[in-house]
């Protein structure tokens, strides 16, 4: 059998830089690795000597996409290191925007970056030409979420108004009246791209391979912006003790930092979420789940797109609900956040796009960071997709060589990595 | 005539300033049909090193970075920062007031059982220091803000495809505060850098009631003396301007000067 070779530099449709090496001979695989050559930002150690109230600001700055699930983790670590309190009208107002960050994040990755694998080529572009249609219904979506974080947030890239305690501008209830509508007008389209994804997730490998899955899990709602930690191994945590379930380790192959917990390695993200609150689903998220006959435990990662999809209903209804709550109460646009300055260490979860999110904050008595650290979700997948390489790539090595490639980049990508997010990604060392 | 060939590329970044590119939404289709975009690893597969006008996101960090720039400069006809960290260097040169070793050790030090796996030696972490793309090469033009504006990206985009210069302001961010009748962020107990940052932005962070941390770098020329009267006024200490001027600013810390 032939030799093959495979190395791609700098994996094309992810956010940030990663490569996939594959070396194999005679049908065995000699090398197989995901490898990241992200450069280092040390975003844990910018923030030394930054105050309380800049954190958030420096720290979305980590990921351009989920920018606002930085805020959030972010606001929530300094919250409780200070022991400031937020009412209600803002815990809702931050799911919210948590929801309309789900959306933004996971249209982009499921119509213009994983549709082009399912429709074989190589971009988004020419799909503008051969289906103008179903391109502008994935673009009017995407508009639709970031009007909706440019109304709650400010800004759907860093957000402008989000800080300690609450939030410095707030919409009026027009306009969140006008969000609910623009929410229930787009059920239509978003059935339609389902539909589409639907009739092309064939596609989509079935390769399974039973790993453990983490995520936010709650009582009383599919969680995203709140929770404790979950496993699908069993086990409830709370966030204080996401040292104990991350576990993050270096390898002598790969200075990336790893996580595990039970296994090998564990998923977080879409699918992991899925797995882990099925029950809490909204109606139609359950309806489409049902109709692309996913239910928990999936174990094939390639599912983590669709779950994405379905999470876009879930994010929908829910946020119509949330959206009838505040305006049942009466929108309070004159609340604004109080504040007192003490020491103290905090720590700050949410569930961002790509999954489990933590932010670790320490404060003198000044209000000034002492010492951080970020768990990032794509850090934690990335020991997951390598025990994914080990266990897909024999099964496709009778393919020819550019389908073996393509393969293995759907794989990653259906991780939706997001490896900017490299606060301590380290860089892979590899000897070729 | 023939479209002209377009190129996207990212450094050290969280590559926000290219998401905006995709937020332009339904106006994508219409920029598609002025330029033939030939390379955008974010969200194409084709790849092609044959084009005349490069936009370029991130922070140069490592000499294996430096080498990829100039290939990029050496290709391009118009090389265009994109962003402030191709601008300025991001918030990530805050990372330039330590050692690459202090970095390492502070955010990996507890993890590495091997010094050798972060050291100097190893290529992807070979002396790790932030910095802005003219640094490194010449730029042509730059979009300032973090993140760029999608509206000031059209605009110079469309500028340059008819030879014309981008228009960038160059007036403090107070102007167009004052034209939208904000609340002076000083007046309500804020610091802001709005006096000295380069305007473009409409305001947008004073305007939701946050202060302006001057992302998109300084006005050519600023009036440091009349900062420093509005500090007084307000009865800011120094330490705090200090700390409060280098989110996005620390390149003109770092160079000593005022402006760019």
């Amino acid at each position: 059998m032939a030799e093959i070779n495979i190395n791609v530099e700098h994996l094309t449709r992810v956010e940030g830089h990663g490569n996939i090496v594959l070396n194999a001979k005679d049908g065995s695989i000699e090398k197989i690795q995901w490898q990241v050559s992200e450069a280092p930002r040390f975003f844990e150690s910018i923030v030394r000597g930054r105050r309380w109230d800049e954190m958030a600001h420096i720290t979305c700055r980590i990921c351009g996409i989920c920018s606002i699930g930085h805020t959030e983790a972010s606001l929530k670590a300094t919250e409780s290191a200070l022991g400031i309190e937020t009412s209600e009208q803002t815990e809702i107002l931050r799911r919210l925007i948590k929801a309309a960050e789900n959306l933004q994040s996971h249209v982009l990755h499921v119509g213009y970056l994983v549709a082009p694998d399912l429709f074989k080529v190589g971009s988004v572009f020419p799909l503008i030409g051969t289906h103008p249609d179903a391109v502008l219904k994935i673009v009017s979506l995407h508009r639709l979420a970031n009007e909706m974080s440019d109304l709650l947030a400010g800004r759907t890239t860093h957000p402008t108004n989000m800080v300690p305690g609450g939030f410095t501008s707030i919409p009026s209830e027009k306009e969140l009246r006008g969000l609910k509508q623009s929410l229930l007008d787009a059920v239509p389209t978003f059935t339609d791209v389902a539909q589409i994804v639907l009739d092309n997730a064939g596609g989509l490998p079935d390769f399974t391979r039973e790993t453990e899955f983490i995520a936010l899990v709650a009582d009383d709602e599919y969680a995203i912006y709140d929770g404790d930690i979950g496993s699908t191994d069993g086990g409830r945590w709370p966030v204080e003790d996401y040292k104990s379930i991350t576990n993050e380790f270096v390898v002598p192959y790969s200075t990336a930092k790893f996580t595990k917990h039970n296994r090998e390695s564990y998923m977080v993200g879409a699918l992991a979420r899925l797995n882990l609150n099925y029950t809490k689903l909204s109606p139609l998220a359950k309806q489409w789940a049902a109709k692309f006959q996913l239910s928990p435990v999936c174990h094939n990662p390639f599912m983590n797109s669709v779950a994405q999809l379905i999470e876009c209903f879930n994010d929908v209804e829910t946020s119509i609900a949330w959206l009838d709550q505040l305006l049942e109460k009466g929108v309070n646009r004159d609340e604004r956040p109080k504040v007192e300055v003490k020491a103290g260490r905090g720590m700050g979860a949410v569930d961002v796009p790509r999954g489990i999110l933590f932010h670790d904050y320490t404060f003198n008595d000044q209000g000034i960071c002492t010492k951080a650290n970020c768990v990032i979700p794509t850090n934690q997948n990335h020991n997951n997709i390598n025990q994914d390489f080990k266990a897909f790539a024999p099964t496709i090595l009778d393919k020819p060589e550019e389908e073996i490639e393509l393969l293995l980049e759907m794989l990653v990508r259906a991780y939706d990595p997001c490896i900017s997010c490299s606060c301590h990604y380290l860089d892979v060392k590899w000897k070729r | 005539m023939d479209k002209p060939r377009v190129a996207f590329f990212d450094f050290s970044s969280c590559e926000g300033c290219q998401l905006q590119i995709a937020n332009l939404e339904e106006a994508v289709v219409e920029v598609v049909k002025l330029i033939d975009i030939v390379a955008f690893r974010e969200v194409m597969k084709e790849h092609s090193d044959d084009y005349d006008i490069a936009f370029v996101e991130g922070s140069i960090t490592r000499p294996m970075d430096v080498e990829r720039l100039k290939k990029i400069r050496e290709n391009a006809e118009i090389l265009i920062a994109l962003g402030a960290c191709a601008h300025l260097g991001g918030v990530q040169r805050l990372s330039n007031q330590w050692t690459s070793e202090e970095n390492k050790q502070e955010v990996y030090g507890d993890y590495v059982s091997d010094p050798d796996d972060i050291a100097d030696t190893n290529p992807f972490f070979e002396k790790p220091r932030h910095r802005a793309l003219d640094e490194v090469v010449e730029v042509d033009y730059v979009i300032p803000g973090c993140p760029i504006d999608k509206g000031e990206f059209a605009k110079v985009l469309i500028a340059i495809l008819q030879g014309k210069k981008p228009p960038i302001p160059d007036y403090p961010v107070c102007v167009e505060c004052k034209k939208k009748e904000n609340v002076c962020m000083f007046e309500i107990g804020k610091f802001c850098m709005g006096p000295l940052a380069r305007a473009g932005c409409d305001a947008r962070c004073p305007s939701a009631g946050n202060e302006c941390e001057a992302c998109r770098g300084y006005v050519s020329h600023p009036h440091s003396n009349a900062q420093s009267d509005v500090l007084e006024k307000y009865g800011l200490t120094a330490d705090a301007i200090m700390q409060r001027k280098t989110m996005f600013t620390y390149r003109y810390e770092e160079a000593g000067k005022g402006g760019d």
